[in-house]
């Protein structure tokens, strides 16, 4: 077995690291404290900080990559190990067979045959037109009838685990956390019904396509789980790299104000005066060219789809750090008139001095209203982006590229819904959990509790 | 508040009540008169972009121009393998050979330098009624501006009050060859042309060097190869011998341009508002055009001074049966008016199909398959439809596409190129692992033909049944070519030196790389990387894709910095030869430094020599056993790794006739008739609107508003009494 | 005033210059003139000499930024930064990489977009004020708290799905109305039916809730409670005060977005078949036409830069208080 870091995964793994940092370290300040008490002390609060940890929680067992060895050459040729091209994740191993459970092509949700006819022998050795059982859907199963009592038990069954495991997984929460102040046992619930969700969901795996199969017969279960990755990702590196540069020349433009503003504030509405998608096109074009034309700078196909990815997130960032920059010169132009700063200024203090001890702490509120703000909006435009085909490399799956190959399907007789309804549920549940969680986070740290950007 | 509510709900429905009174609620075309015949399609995706017969080479625009212009020759409509004959010439080309001084030589002879075709026009070919041909009083045109003020008023065609008309002669065609060596034209034509029309380059030279205006009156200038002998007769004159050269002229760049709509077309200020012939075409085919909004429509009405032409009479076997024949000898065109509306999604396209507001599907299908016809898969049985198609007794005409698709070994590559027997063995290993008749099924709906050689059936080369297979890919097996086992894949792996798919010296896996088109594998076609990894994958062969949009997979080709990749031809006529060329050495990138269409870099001297031998040959059985030659060689070396043809189809409703698909030839409209009372009937049948979830919208909207009231009136009774 | 709009329309320029800078740069090195030649003369039988012509056609023969053959005002006059930008900033949009005419095309493509965009955003803003005012009559009860809660999730859902979903209940499966397509000759109005409903509907979520915040902050405000002191009914309260005076900021906050409803909605137009430009703007993205695409960035800017124009004047006029400078 082999490790390989991606640009993302490393980059994301950064990030979590960063934040974890970032929130000991404002344990620290007691205001914020008392605000993120206000957050997490409603009950919604707890229950959308558990349902974004969970995408949270896949999307970094689905970061961790590697490649297996393969058997050792049978002619005993070589010493040296040799890798699958294949890259799989933690993700994929805990998922089991689901993504390797290949159909010939299409099949419904809990379907035991196939959605296209084929030329088949029946027991006689005739030729027949007819649905062919699916390879690995159900075969357990003797005949067709048995189907309803199977599903229902192992319905049963999977959430009796998943009740188990949950059990097992609150207890000591329950031990530790019983006398907080906090609703925690609206975080409990919510684990236990995550928890007992994803046990009948792998409970059903092992023996049916949940949510079918694709045009190729991968399972669409499948498939939208591993979109989480890029969902969240996308999410995240995006705001991750628009941070510095919002941030530096924001501070920079407001603080030192003069010809540094001037130029700052032509940037900014110079970028922002161009039609946001034909900019993001015209990048995601260029770098698609670079990464095209440097083929030998990647392994495998799926770093060359990791490159494009990161590239994507980079150009999303840069595009999009205009509002928070503007937002930000704002909020300095005012701290810098407050009287302390004035005063640290007239007794000579250095300007790193004052910009690290007085601005940046007192900005930090806008710095995260818009990453938890943006993250649902960048989650939603990959669709888009996707659809107009400027969007995620089409080897790595994202919801995006599930719905741009479904929206094809509905056209079918009989309609083929699947794929946009897994497509839709995923990303529904976490973009709704972060609308939430964003409205309660803004709601605590905004003191006007205004939205100011229209519509 | 409530009552701002009402009022909208209201408004709304008052719409609504307004649409029913004309038809079905959901009819996107305009009410019909009932004297007219008319027909509705689809342009999918793509608006064309050029309609000039100079400029344009693209299938979904010659849709239109061959309905507009009449080339030379045309292929006979029914006949199948097809057959050129006359369309704009009143009988078929002739042609004499010549030596280096011009004097006439025997056909054969080692002295040909030059070939010379004659033709002869009909004397009954009109211009459609169009401005360009409008004069006033003394015979001089009318619409001739000195500057973009003047033409104001005029923004499109049908702007213009008057119109004229007048016959084609002779003069009409040389002009139109003419216009394909003008640079200004950016003929796609004009480096090919020039390689076999004597003085083309000449006269194209002569042009790029010349003091010219705004418009250049081509007449006056004289080219080497072209003679007019009289109104209705002139020669073309080319280089040596090119026997396809017929071919060409059934195609539009042969098409007559007048000289009157070339000067009208550049009057002041007429570019600036797309009046161009690359917008508005003027022939004397059946149909002219009377709206151009690519965006939205283009609608195409019978050409009144179109000539007599009828209906063939005799066609292919099978053809009566079908009903082909019905209409012979009938008058043409029957459609008196043809609606083509842009559609850029599926859903909604097919929507209108299935409403009855489309008249047939896969009218232009740019991209064969995936995009429309999803609907219903093809079967060794035939075709099978769902249950809602089969009520509405849609009928189906196919034919193959005279194209290929392949995924090219390059031939000079070190691990898969090469002409040993281990490296043929490897390149078949690879074939039969990508299970190409599995691909079709799940990618292609079944609408693809795996092919035994370059050449798609139906045409002179092509042979069907067991004698025409591939011996080293396939088994004949119950009466259909079968592919040959995985197992005796692998077994060709281990002979080839790659047991398991790994090296015999140093145990590494092999690993292969397919260059694509990025644009190829987006949407639902994305899943075919990791398709064909997983079936080669079963040799232990890694595969790696490297897909990059169109210049820089031309760019990887032009070098041969490519391993395998995806290619696609569709030819221009329907000729052996316009298909084996693809692997004469001198095509080669590499070797004529230049945009070779020999991709595979394929260099045999024994396949050059016999290519160059067939080419010049008659169609007879001698060429037939020199093809059958090159295609064994192509077998032989596999040097491609998959190769299918597509097929073609016409999903036509009911009422719809005469539907035969044509592989090669657009102009194909003026056989269409259509039933226009079947059509309303069946429209008024199918389009009943649902109307319950209006009733449950509007339900639901003073539900909502309902108990809000209530609860608000009491809340405020409440504060009332609180207060009193 | 006046001097103000005149000072702030000349700051638009080097704006504009910025941003035809950049789409220059950061097209032409994705494709060179070259590729641009080749993608518009096809696949099959294309020569140098085609290609060489059709750059010289197009004016594309020239060097990009800088022509080093030549003495100083023509080495940057005669190159193709030069000739192509130049002419954008006199309306001038020249021709698309296929020979079409820009400005005839945006003309003509500019009133469907209208006919979409406008009863779409009228309507909308209707809408959504008219549910906000109904959940701020019932603040701080239980009812506002899930009316928020539903417009959150209504938000959180993509706007492909709005789109399609509509397209296949409404047109597919109900026939209701025509599916897709613009006819200009017959009911146009018929065809807009479906995209304004989805187009309204899609945007309750997050318009509904913004003019909720407003009118909220506003009824917070200290005459609203001297009002209510004063035993003014709610419903008076509401209209006579919180709406007039959530006015303000619901115009200044829409007034930017005017100019641009003329650029049209690119994902409605596409689904519904409408030609407009935002159906013009994706077939540039999507054939890679440098040319429909840079001036459609030059538009679009200046619509921007218009919009903010207004969105200042539009303080002024709401509020007299405001004074330019």
């Amino acid at each position: 077995m082999k490790f390989v870091i991606l640009w993302s995964d490393a980059l994301i793994f950064l990030l979590v690291f960063a934040l974890i940092a970032f929130f000991i370290n404002l344990r620290r300040d007691p205001q914020t404290r008392e605000r993120w008490s206000q957050v997490f002390g409603s009950r919604l609060g707890m229950v959308t900080f558990v349902v974004i940890m969970t995408y949270v929680l896949v999307a970094l067992t689905d970061s961790i990559h590697f490649r297996e060895a393969l058997a050792p050459d049978p002619g005993g040729n070589g010493e040296q190990v040799f890798y699958d091209n294949k890259v799989r994740s933690v993700l994929d191993f805990a998922l089991g067979d689901m993504g390797t459970q290949h159909e010939r092509t299409y099949s419904a949700p809990f379907a035991l045959n196939s959605f296209a006819k084929e030329n088949l022998k029946d027991a006689d050795g005739n030729d027949i037109r007819d649905f062919p059982r699916l390879v690995h859907a159900g075969i357990h199963l003797e005949s067709v009838d048995q189907r309803s009592g199977d599903i229902a038990w192992n319905t049963v069954l999977g959430i009796l685990k998943g009740l188990l495991v949950a059990g097992l997984l609150i207890l000591p929460q329950w031990l530790l956390l019983r006398r907080s102040v906090f609703p925690w046992h609206m975080a409990w619930a919510t684990q236990a019904v995550i928890i007992c969700m994803a046990s009948l969901l792998v409970q059903l795996s092992a023996f049916y396509h949940v949510l079918g199969t694709d045009v190729a017969g991968t399972d669409v279960l499948y498939q939208s789980i591993k979109g989480i990755r890029t969902g969240v990702l996308l999410g995240t590196l995006a705001t991750l790299v628009m941070l510095p540069i919002a941030v530096t020349l924001g501070v920079a433009a407001g603080y030192f104000k003069g010809w540094v503003d001037d130029v700052v504030q032509y940037l900014y509405t110079t970028l922002s005066s161009i039609p946001g998608i034909l900019l993001i096109a015209a990048s995601v074009l260029l770098f698609q060219v670079y990464i095209d034309l440097n083929p030998d700078y990647f392994e495998v196909g799926l770093e060359k789809a990791d490159a494009k990815f990161v590239a994507l997130c980079f150009i999303l960032g840069v595009t999009s750090w205009s509002t928070l920059c503007r937002l930000i010169r704002a909020e300095t132009l005012k701290i810098s008139q407050l009287e302390y700063v004035q005063a640290a200024i007239a007794f000579g203090v250095g300007n790193t001095r004052i910009v690290f001890r007085h601005i940046l702490p007192n900005v930090v509120h806008i710095i995260l209203i818009t990453f938890v703000l943006e993250f649902s909006a960048l989650v939603l435009a990959e669709a888009v982006l996707s659809y107009i085909g400027v969007g995620i490399d089409p080897s790595m799956p994202s919801w995006g590229n599930m719905i741009n190959g479904a929206r094809d399907e509905l056209a079918r007789e009989p309609t083929i819904w699947w794929t946009l309804v897994g497509a839709f549920f995923f990303m529904f549940m976490l973009v709704l959990a972060a609308n939430l969680f964003s409205d309660l986070v803004r709601d605590a740290f905004d003191p006007r509790t205004s939205l100011k950007e229209p519509l | 508040m409530s009552r701002l509510n009402i009022l909208g709900a209201g408004l709304f429905s008052i719409c609504l009540l307004g649409a029913c009174s004309e038809g079905a609620w959901n009819n996107p075309n305009a009410p019909e008169s009932g004297d007219e015949s008319i027909y509705y399609s689809v342009i999918y995706a793509q608006p064309p972009k050029h309609l000039d017969p100079a400029q344009s080479y693209a299938t979904d625009e010659s849709l239109f121009i061959s309905q507009i212009y009449e080339p030379p020759l045309t292929y006979h409509f029914l006949k199948r393998p097809y057959e050129l004959i006359p369309l704009s010439l009143a009988s078929m080309p002739t042609v004499e050979f010549l030596d280096r001084r011009r004097n006439p030589v025997e056909p054969g002879s080692d002295k040909i330098a030059f070939s010379r075709y004659t033709l002869t026009l009909r004397d009954d070919l009109r211009y459609q009624p169009h401005p360009a041909f409008a004069q006033d009083d003394s015979g001089a045109p009318l619409y001739l501006f000195d500057s973009a003020e003047q033409s104001d008023a005029y923004r499109i065609i049908p702007d213009f009050p008057e119109s004229g008309s007048r016959l084609l002669s002779s003069d009409d065609f040389i002009y139109g060859i003419k216009r394909l060596a003008d640079p200004r034209n950016k003929s796609p034509m004009l480096g090919f042309m020039a390689q076999h029309i004597v003085g083309l380059r000449e006269f194209t030279y002569r042009l790029n060097h010349m003091d010219r205006g705004p418009w250049l009156d081509l007449d006056e200038q004289a080219m080497l190869g072209l003679e007019r002998i009289d109104e209705r007769r002139f020669t073309i004159t080319i280089h040596d011998t090119y026997p396809q050269f017929v071919y060409w002229m059934a195609m539009h760049f042969f098409a007559p341009v007048a000289r009157e709509v070339d000067r009208f077309y550049h009057n002041p200020g007429f570019k600036e508002k797309n009046l161009t012939l690359d917008w508005w075409p003027v022939g004397s085919g059946p149909y002219m055009m009377v709206k151009n909004d690519p965006n939205s429509e283009i609608v195409l009405q019978r050409n009144p001074n179109f000539h007599e032409d009828y209906y063939p009479s005799e066609g292919a076997p099978g053809d009566e049966e079908l009903g082909y024949l019905q209409d012979a000898g009938k008058r043409l065109p029957f459609i008196d008016r043809a609606h083509f509306r842009l559609e850029r999604e599926v859903l909604p396209l097919w929507t209108k199909f299935l409403q009855g507001y489309y008249d047939r599907s896969g009218e232009v299908h740019s991209n064969t398959s995936n995009y429309f016809d999803q609907a219903f898969s093809v079967s060794p049985d035939g075709l099978e439809l769902s249950e809602e198609m089969r009520s509405h007794n849609l009928t189906i005409s196919q034919d193959v596409k005279p194209s290929i698709y392949y995924y090219g070994f390059n031939m000079r590559d070190p691990v898969v190129g090469g002409y040993s027997e281990e490296k043929r063995k490897l390149r078949r290993a690879l074939t039969i692992a990508f299970d190409l008749e599995e691909f079709g099924k799940v990618f292609e709906e079944g609408n693809i033909i795996s092919a035994q050689s370059p050449i798609p059936p139906g045409i002179p080369g092509a042979i069907e049944g067991e004698a025409g297979i591939n011996r080293y890919i396939y088994d004949w097996v119950d009466g259909e070519p079968r592919r040959k086992s995985i197992e005796y894949a692998r077994q060709l792996m281990v002979e080839a030196g790659y047991p398991n798919g790994r090296d015999l010296e140093t145990g590494e896996p092999l690993r292969i790389f397919i260059d694509t088109q990025s644009q190829a594998m987006q949407g639902a076609n994305s899943a075919i990387p990791n398709w064909i990894a997983r079936k080669i994958g079963r040799l232990g062969v890694q595969v790696e894709f490297r897909p990059a949009d169109w210049n820089r997979t031309r760019e990887k080709l032009m070098t041969g910095n490519t391993q395998i990749f995806s290619h696609g031809w569709l030819a221009d006529y329907p000729d052996p030869e316009n298909f084996m060329f693809m692997l004469y050495s001198p095509e080669s990138p590499l070797i004529c430094k230049c945009d070779g269409t020999n991709n595979s870099n394929y260099e045999n001297p024994e396949y050059d020599k016999a290519f160059e031998r067939m080419r010049v040959l008659e169609p007879g059985p001698e060429r037939d056993a020199v093809v059958a030659e090159l295609v064994e060689m192509w077998r032989r070396d596999a040097v491609w790794m998959i190769t299918y043809h597509p097929l073609e189809f016409f999903l036509n409703n009911e009422w719809v006739y005469n539907t035969k698909r044509h592989g090669i030839s657009k102009d194909t409209l003026k056989y269409v008739r259509v039933d226009d009372e079947l059509r309303l009937q069946r429209q008024a049948e199918w389009n009943q609107p649902v109307t319950w979830p209006l009733l449950a919208g509007a339900t639901g909207v003073i539900a909502m508003i309902l108990p809000g009231l209530v609860a608000y009136r009491r809340r405020q009774r409440a504060t009332l009494k609180s207060q009193g | 005033m006046i001097a103000y709009i005149i000072r702030r329309l000349l700051y638009a320029i080097p704006i504009l210059i910025g941003i035809n800078l950049l789409t220059f740069t950061l097209f032409f090195v994705v494709n060179s003139p070259d590729d641009m030649a080749r993608s518009q003369l096809g696949e099959k039988y294309v020569t140098e000499q085609a290609i060489e012509n059709w750059k010289i056609e197009n004016g594309y023969d020239k060097p990009l930024f800088l022509n080093r053959e030549q003495e100083f005002p023509a080495s940057i006059t005669e190159t193709i930064f030069y000739t192509k930008s130049v002419r954008l900033f006199a309306f001038d949009f020249g021709r698309s990489e296929s020979g079409r005419d820009i400005t005839s095309d945006v003309s003509q493509r500019m009133w469907p977009s209208l006919a979409l965009a406008l009863p779409n955003f009228v309507i909308g803003i209707w809408v959504n004020i008219c549910v906000a005012l109904m959940v701020v009559m019932f603040r701080g009860t239980k009812l506002d708290r899930w009316a928020v809660f539903v417009f959150v999730m209504l938000m959180s859902i993509s706007y492909l799905f709005y789109i399609i979903g509509g397209q296949y209940l409404v047109a597919k499966q109900w026939k209701l109305v025509p599916i897709s397509g613009f006819n200009a000759g017959v009911q146009p109005w018929k065809f807009l039916i479906l995209p304004v409903l989805i187009g309204v509907v899609a945007g309750i979520g997050a318009g509904a809730r913004w003019y909720r915040t407003l009118f909220i902050e506003e009824a917070n405000q200290d005459y609203v409670r001297t009002a209510r002191a004063k035993g003014l009914s709610e419903v008076a309260i509401l209209f006579r005060h919180i709406l007039p005076n959530a006015l303000i900021p619901i115009l200044t906050g829409v007034v930017v977005l005017i100019p641009t409803l003329f650029m049209g909605s690119l994902l409605m137009e596409s689904f519904f078949g409408i030609p407009g430009l935002g159906n013009y703007m994706l077939e540039a993205i999507r054939s890679q036409d440098f040319a429909i695409v840079r001036a459609m960035v030059f538009i679009g800017s200046i619509l921007y830069i218009t919009g903010l124009l207004l969105t200042d004047i539009s303080y002024t006029v709401a509020d007299p208080r405001v004074r330019l400078s």
